[in-house]
């Protein structure tokens, strides 16, 4: 069985396929396009990626209208059975909107639009999407973000610390992020929602290819589980 | 029967938006303003058959987000 992976698009993203393009290029898989109207996913998806963009106009809070989206209860039901979610910038937004993800993702502290190559460090290697990483090893990924500044209550930043589920921080000034979380996990670990985009750093051509290493963990990772 | 849901941020949350207002308005020569915190105001007109019930299920399903904001249900008229 090839790897299969599907991608969302709701109205307003617009990242949707550059993601397509990053998993089908690196992973080899097949990846299905999915609207955010449909009510089931295809069967057997072994990855599902929610992508940046503005869905529907950042209307009421950034993700908050995609959450609700008839798909987002398929994406939430497969996430529960233990299917890899990457959602990267609108994706992230999302996915803390569906409830999938602890926090919110608030308007940048500058209330400038951040779109950038920016330095991150790994958090962890602990999990299914860095495990090609070093902890604390320094990576470039661009953002691209208006609503990017992390929020959590302390509560929630010590246990998710505690955890090990700060996948990514930032290692220079980008948004007024909490303790400079750039992405997350969930308690299980299989679902992940980062700022930064990796899929639009995956060849020397885009400026770099740190963000390959997150695809290719996450193949590598399901073919050791499989 | 109008409904106005009043919905704020959360203290401690920081709000640049109604930091900037505060920099603006402190700019136009206004003085002695010590905070300004932004909200939304979403106004509703729904059957009288709606319940309070039904309004706070779509305060807290959709229209506020309660890891970050507040929200009061004011009913108009």
């Amino acid at each position: 069985m090839g790897f299969a992976a599907a991608v969302i698009t709701f109205p307003g993203s617009n990242c949707d396929r550059d993601m397509a393009v990053a998993i089908e290029a690196i992973t080899g898989g097949t990846v299905h396009r999915v609207w955010h109207g449909d009510a089931v996913l295809p069967e057997r998806l072994d990855f599902i990626a929610l992508p940046g963009g503005f869905s529907y106009g950042d209307y009421l809070r950034s993700g908050a209208m995609a959450a609700r989206s008839p798909i987002m209860q398929a994406v939430v039901a497969e996430a529960a059975r233990g299917v890899a979610v990457l959602g990267v910038c609108n994706g992230f937004q999302v996915l803390t909107e569906a409830g999938l993800l602890p926090g919110a993702l608030l308007r940048n502290a500058g209330q400038r639009f951040v779109c950038r190559d920016v330095a991150l460090t790994v958090g962890t290697s602990q999990s299914l999407f860095t495990s090609g990483w070093f902890k604390d090893q320094r990576i470039t990924v661009p953002v691209a973000h208006h609503d990017g500044n992390y929020y959590a209550d302390a509560a929630t930043l010590d246990r998710l610390e505690g955890e090990d589920r700060v996948a990514f921080r930032y290692a220079e000034p980008v948004n007024g992020s909490q303790r400079n979380i750039a992405g997350v996990l969930n308690e299980a670990g299989n679902v992940l929602g980062m700022m930064p985009h990796p899929e639009r750093m995956i060849e020397p051509a885009q400026g770099g290819s740190d963000g390959r290493v997150l695809f290719e963990s996450v193949l590598r990772g399901l073919r050791v589980a499989a | 029967m109008k409904v106005r849901v009043h919905v704020s941020l959360k203290n401690g949350v920081l709000d640049p938006q109604g930091r900037a207002i505060h920099h603006a308005l402190e700019g136009m020569g206004f003085a002695g303003i010590e905070d300004v915190r932004a909200g939304r105001l979403i106004e509703l007109d729904v059957a009288d058959s709606v319940t309070d019930e039904a309004l706070d299920d779509m305060c807290r399903k959709l229209l506020a987000n309660q890891v970050i904001e507040n929200y009061r249900i004011e009913k108009v008229a």
